[in-house]
């Protein structure tokens, strides 16, 4: 043990709020720079501390002193005392809760040894730092450099070794954070030096397979041989060898991630019996086409506005005003760095929808997270893998501070668990918005300017396109800091308010966001031209006119820096001027990087040097596309084997595990942190009720306050039941999404969709098979409920490898669906109203019990999987919707994970009141050879989609009748005054369980009792 | 009837001014927003509104704690021409990261020697649920004394702290205090969830010792109609008027015909 201070010259500084008794003694200066600590005043809760010591404890280090933690900020030496002094004061600490201690530049505080300093790498963004050289100028004091810092200290002994260890694990993310002892002299990060970037050409011409692999590989270039070879041909045409940056434009535009090289090439499947048998095969051509797009194409209703073309679809709200959607992934990031992943994740899908179009407003966003199990054992976790836990926690506070920050309100998404996303989570982000109808469309002309604006490029995320286009390893944590990406919302929120601004008044005639690839896809798809309009495209780009973070980038990382918040606009000459004004008043930074052409070439200059020149035909046309072979196993599969009698301990027990399970248990607490109330158009929220409590199905929103109308939002994923057949689970996703709009008050005859593929590496057959049977279920999904898809992406090579052991996760479709809700005032909620209401189930319940929540916590083997019915489905959206329209049912939630038995409980839980239900009345499809329990504990948790369960008030129920005639249906109980919901088999009480228990057992601790009246 | 002229501050990470702005317009007044530079550039603009208005948001990321850098820039640039325009009879006010920077800025709590500020809620996260305002003394010549208004909690920072407990006594004596968070029944709440801060004596609100100067961090611009409330208008969260009621009360002073 090491007391800090004493043995390295310093003296410790005071720590009397702001008299700084250090400061008139002399230090020996060093190159150090002045240290600003802050932590909570005595008495002041530390809860950031408290959390510290429970993570450290997690890792190892039980402490027994106490552990208090803190804010700190480095400023430049040439600062005077009494200027940081007055900086400190007047910007950086809270005297009523904070106590600052000012360390001169090398001194070191008392327990410095004991301290740990928590920092960011060099060229990782510091928002903090910057923002206070902003407050610095504000108080006239110039400070070109200021970094902040955490902190925690360990008030008393600790062994500095083991605290260096087990807080560099548990405390700070090594991808883009440092950790020091604080008993050394701290010193800003030096500026990167600039480096010389002189033209470079990589000779390829003469390379056989082998060595253009090899280059593919050691350029981090994730092109494969055939790719490589077609380059190869193209400049021997050319007569020329590449540039280093053609060839990384080469990798980026032809990455799967943004060309989706697998799911629009050409596939060959192959169908065979559990023997290996060949039972059929069919080939496609282009897999998008015939089967997603397919269903689009011949639903085509006139609500559609923009399809499969921009970077969100776009449908009709109003006669003029449209609603843009889109859903992005941010797997792989999120992997490495959760927080930074996740945030900018939001960020992108945010710019995916200012870039449709002319811009649209984002309105609400949407965020769903798949990670493994709740409190896996560290042993069991795959090396180089940060603990489900710790993702989980890290995606939803990057969520949170960057939706929170735009003022866009997260209103929809769930938390999934599964052991197959461990070591791969995936993080999907969504954002709606709405444009007027005369900004959907956009062109490229030659001669508009080329304009970038919002943030500054930087190292960030260079080759992030080609990473998430390949399987992580062992090693993928400590790849280079620059591979992940770090968010700055406000400057996205400026680049938004300057948009909107300037799209009104028509400044530009096109924009697109920077995302992965950066420039070189942003800037490669605005030129890319349009043949049907006898546009050739074009353009030329100077890229020493990019704004950098830092000095030093070289040409080739400008082109493909994957730095945040960027847009490019396309603007005409003479609105150059006036766009570049209004960027000035909205402190958007902006510049001219070239303009477009219709040369047909992409020309990239480096002061005014050619360092790239490609043909705009072959980079976008020039992908070669070998067919793929995928092959799927027709499974079969024994009954469900649904508990009998004495397979059953508790009934109780059962009915509560299924509560906790993680795919129903309550999402009340992430919900919560996010935001989902801001611009004031929630209408219905994701919890609702008296107490705020019963989950909702569908949001719904206002996208206009001055307008009646809203938009619900849903979404369903059911990996579970994809384990099982990807078909039918890829099917009960499509229905769940639109069950969750249609319960919310959403017309079924004007339901959009969005597909998300997250899948394994489909290099490998038997994930490709399953890909195209999904892809088979999207399109008579769309097609049977006249549902079309307006947009969508992928993300595979989802999978993991450690040793020889490759790890796919399961197989995750994710549907989102919107659709118009004509009032919102008349929209529908979940939960139960007034006592003595009818309880009306709507559709048949099947004895399919493969892929459900109770089927996880009984661990059955793989059974039969649920699976829409296609033929009755649409009739049961639209008897629903009619009855929830015409005011007839005072609430309406849809059955889905865990079945009857959860939906009851959350109707319950939401209104306060209990229920009392026949499970005898449950229309069920023929069962053989079942007993008592086994018939009661099929109605109660089977989860055949396309089912909902209906509070109507006896006097309506003719009504109600009458819209059902033709469909399954029943009345099976009624909502109660007492605190209790109780099922019974004919007049036996089968299980009965109290509101207080149902929450507890729900994950809601501190559900409030309601006073008896 | 003349309507009420309302300037609305907008800055860099002002994420709430769409819905406050719908809500002074809906009141009856006719709003104009601008952005900080530019009443940098002609501050005496202030001077030529009723009410200025200080939208929620995360002002230049929150990043040295809420409202911190846009108090510093209104206090630098347009302390002044504020401080003029509440002499006059003008209204300020600001709704949670508006509240955090009249706080910052020193304008509230108008009470010489006592000090508060707007901390991180007390369990550290951030929080958006709906919550009960009640009217309390320091706003009874706005709206009835123990009346309840429905508003929608969204903030990080939002514990309100005082130096001392005696402060918190010379707020309450000198009614200083204008919001407190209550529970289903009415009464005033300091624990969770009722509270969602764990705020020093539950407040929710402040106001200057003249009324004209207030500041919430619940947001009554988000409570617009029955549509609004987590139960849609069922009666847990009153009718859905409330919100609309308060800005209008607002207002009243501004609107030559309706003044009460």
């Amino acid at each position: 043990m090491v007391e800090g201070g004493d043995i390295r010259g310093g003296r410790p500084g005071a720590l009397l709020g702001y008299c700084l008794i250090g400061l008139h003694r002399s230090f020996r200066m060093s190159s150090g720079a002045w240290r600003i600590e802050l932590e909570p005043r005595k008495g002041r809760p530390d809860p950031v501390g408290k959390a510290a010591r429970k993570a450290l404890a997690q890792r190892g280090l039980s402490l027994t002193p106490e552990l208090t933690s803190g804010r700190g900020f480095l400023l430049p030496s040439n600062l005077s005392a009494q200027q940081v002094e007055h900086l400190t004061q007047e910007v950086l600490a809270d005297p009523v809760v904070e106590e600052a201690r000012i360390l001169a530049p090398g001194e070191i505080p008392e327990l410095g040894a004991a301290t740990l300093v928590v920092r960011r790498r060099a060229g990782v963004a510091d928002p903090e730092g910057q923002t206070a050289c902003r407050a610095f100028g504000i108080l006239e004091i110039p400070v070109e450099q200021a970094e902040s810092y955490r902190w925690f200290r360990v008030e008393g002994q600790v062994d500095p070794g083991a605290f260096l260890n087990a807080g560099g694990r548990a405390l700070a993310n090594p991808t883009i954070e440092e950790v020091c002892l604080g008993d050394r002299a701290l010193a800003l990060h030096p500026q990167p030096n600039p480096r010389p970037s002189p033209r470079r050409e990589v000779p390829i011409l003469e390379m056989d397979g082998a060595a253009l692999v090899a280059l593919s590989r050691s350029m981090a270039l994730a092109l494969s041989q055939e790719e490589m070879e077609a380059i190869q041909s193209h400049y021997r045409q050319e007569g020329r060898e590449p540039t280093d940056v053609e060839l990384e434009t080469f990798a980026q535009t032809w990455s799967e991630h943004c060309k989706h090289k697998t799911l629009t090439g050409p596939v060959r499947l192959v169908v065979r019996d559990e023997n290996g048998a060949e039972l059929e095969r069919r080939e496609f051509q282009n897999l998008l086409k015939e089967t997603v797009f397919e269903a689009t194409r011949r639903l085509s209703p006139d609500w559609c506005w923009s399809v499969f073309e921009d970077n969100a679809g776009v449908v009709a709200f109003t006669d003029d005003i449209g609603i843009a959607v889109k859903v992005e992934t941010h797997n792989h990031p999120s992997a490495l760095e959760p927080y930074g992943g996740a945030g900018t994740g939001i960020g992108g899908v945010i710019r995916d929808i200012l870039g449709t179009g002319l811009g649209a407003r984002p309105f609400a966003a949407t965020d769903v997270f798949c990670v493994g199990p709740e409190k896996l054992p560290f042993e069991q976790l795959p090396p180089g893998c940060l603990h489900p836990d710790r993702v989980l926690e890290g995606v939803i506070a990057g969520v949170r501070d960057y939706g929170n920050r735009m003022g866009i309100p997260t209103v929809s998404g769930t938390v999934l668990r599964h052991p197959g996303y461990t070591a791969n989570p995936l993080v999907f982000a969504g954002c709606i918005g709405e444009l007027p109808r005369d900004c959907v469309h956009k062109e490229v002309l030659p001669g508009d300017k080329i304009v970038a604006i919002g943030g500054r490029t930087g190292r960030d995320g260079i080759h992030g396109a080609t990473f998430s286009s390949e399987a992580l390893h062992e090693e993928s944590e400590s790849v280079d800091a620059t591979a992940v990406q770090i968010g700055d919302p406000i400057t996205e929120k400026k680049v938004l308010d300057l948009m909107m601004a300037a799209r009104d008044r028509r400044l530009y005639r096109a924009v697109t966001d920077c995302g992965a690839g950066g420039f070189s896809s942003a800037i490669g798809e605005m030129g890319e031209g349009r043949a049907d309009r006898g546009l050739a495209g074009g353009a030329v780009v100077e890229l020493s006119a990019a704004p950098l973070k830092y000095a030093g980038l070289g040409y080739d990382e400008i082109w493909i820096s994957e730095a945040q918040e960027r847009m490019v606009l396309a603007v005409p000459p003479e609105h150059e001027a006036a766009l570049l004004q209004l960027c000035e008043s909205y402190e958007v930074e902006a510049v001219v990087l070239g303009e477009f052409t219709d040369s047909g070439r992409l020309q990239l200059l480096w002061h005014g040097e050619e360092v790239g020149d490609m043909a705009m035909d072959f980079l976008h046309g020039g992908v070669p596309q070998p067919q793929r072979s995928a092959e799927v196993i027709r499974p079969t599969w024994s009954a469900t084997p649904w508990p009998k009698a004495d397979e059953i301990r508790s009934r109780e027990d059962l009915l509560a595990q299924v509560l906790a399970h993680p795919a129903v248990v309550s999402k009340e607490w992430v919900v919560r942190q996010y935001d989902h109330e801001v611009q004031g158009g929630t209408a219905r929220k994701p919890y609702q009720g008296p107490a705020g409590r019963g989950p909702g199905d569908g949001t719904v929103l206002k996208p206009r306050l001055e307008l009646p109308g809203g938009v619900a939002i849903g979404c369903g994923l059911a990996p579970r039941i994809a384990l099982v057949d990807p078909y039918a689970g890829t099917a009960c996703a499509i229905d769940e999404a639109i069950r969750n709009v249609v319960a919310a008050g959403g017309t079924p005859h004007q339901v959009a969709i969005l597909d998300n593929f997250c899948w394994g590496d489909c290099r490998k057959a038997d994930r490709l098979g399953s890909l195209v049977r999904a892809a088979e279920a999207c399109r008579d999904a769309a097609l049977a409920y006249g549902a079309p898809f307006i947009s969508g992406k992928d993300s595979l090579n989802n999978e993991y490898r450690v040793g020889d052991q490759e790890v796919a996760i399961p197989p995750t479709l994710l549907c989102t669906a919107v659709a118009p809700v004509a009032d919102v005032n008349r929209a529908s909620s979940t939960f139960f109203k007034a006592p003595g209401n009818l309880l009306i189930l709507v559709g048949e319940t099947g004895p399919e019990g493969g892929g459900s929540a109770l089927g996880d916590v009984l661990q059955w083997p793989d059974s039969p999987p649920p699976c829409p019915d296609f033929d009755q489905a649409p009739a049961v959206f639209d008897a629903v919707h009619r009855i929830l329209d015409r005011g007839l049912a005072v609430s309406c939630h849809d059955l889905a994970e865990g079945g009857l038995a959860v939906a009851v409980s959350e109707m319950a839980l939401g209104g306060g009141f209990g229920a009392i239900l026949d499970l005898a009345r449950v229309p069920v499809a023929a069962v053989s050879s079942l007993d008592r329990d086994q018939n009661a504990a099929l109605r109660l948790f089977s989860e055949t989609p396309t089912r909902f369960l209906l509070e109507v008030a006896e006097e309506w129920m003719e009504s109600v009748a009458e819209e059902l005639r033709t469909l399954r249906w029943a009345s099976i109980g009624m909502v109660c005054e007492n605190q209790e919901v109780e099922f019974l088999w004919q007049a036996d009480s089968w299980l009965e369980m109290s509101l207080s228990n149902l929450a507890q057992a729900n994950g809601m601790e501190d559900y409030p009792q309601r006073k008896q009246a | 009837m003349s309507s009420a002229k309302v300037l609305q501050l907008f800055a860099a990470g002002v994420n709430c001014d769409r819905e406050l702005r719908f809500a002074w317009e809906q009141a009856g007044a006719e709003v104009e927003e601008c952005h900080i530079r530019e009443l940098m550039a002609k501050p005496a603009k202030v001077l030529e509104c009723d009410l200025f208005s200080i939208p929620g948001g995360f002002t230049y990321g929150d990043d040295l704690g809420a409202g911190r850098v846009l108090g510093l820039e209104v206090a630098a640039f347009l302390g002044e021409q504020l401080r003029a325009l509440h002499q006059a009879g003008g209204s300020l006010f600001g709704v949670c990261n508006g509240f955090q920077a009249l706080v910052r800025t020193g304008l509230l709590p108008d009470l010489e020697g006592v000090s508060v500020s707007l901390a991180w809620n007390v369990h550290h996260r951030f929080e958006c649920r709906w919550s009960r305002l009640r009217v309390e003394a320091g706003l009874a010549q706005v709206l009835p004394e123990g009346s309840l208004l429905p508003a929608c909690t969204a903030h990080a920072e939002g514990q309100l702290v005082v130096a001392s407990p005696e402060d918190l006594i010379r707020l309450e004596q000198n009614r200083r205090i204008a919001f407190r968070y209550a529970d289903a029944a009415g009464e005033v709440s300091e624990s969770y969830p009722d509270c969602p801060n764990g705020s020093a004596g539950g407040i929710a609100g402040l106001v200057s010792a003249s009324g004209r100067i207030l500041g919430l961090m619940p947001h009554p611009e988000r409570n617009l109609g029955p549509f609004s409330l987590p139960d849609g208008g069922a009666g847990a969260w009153g009718t859905g008027e409330e919100g609309m009621a308060f800005f209008r009360a607002l207002l009243a002073p501004y609107l030559g015909s309706v003044q009460v």
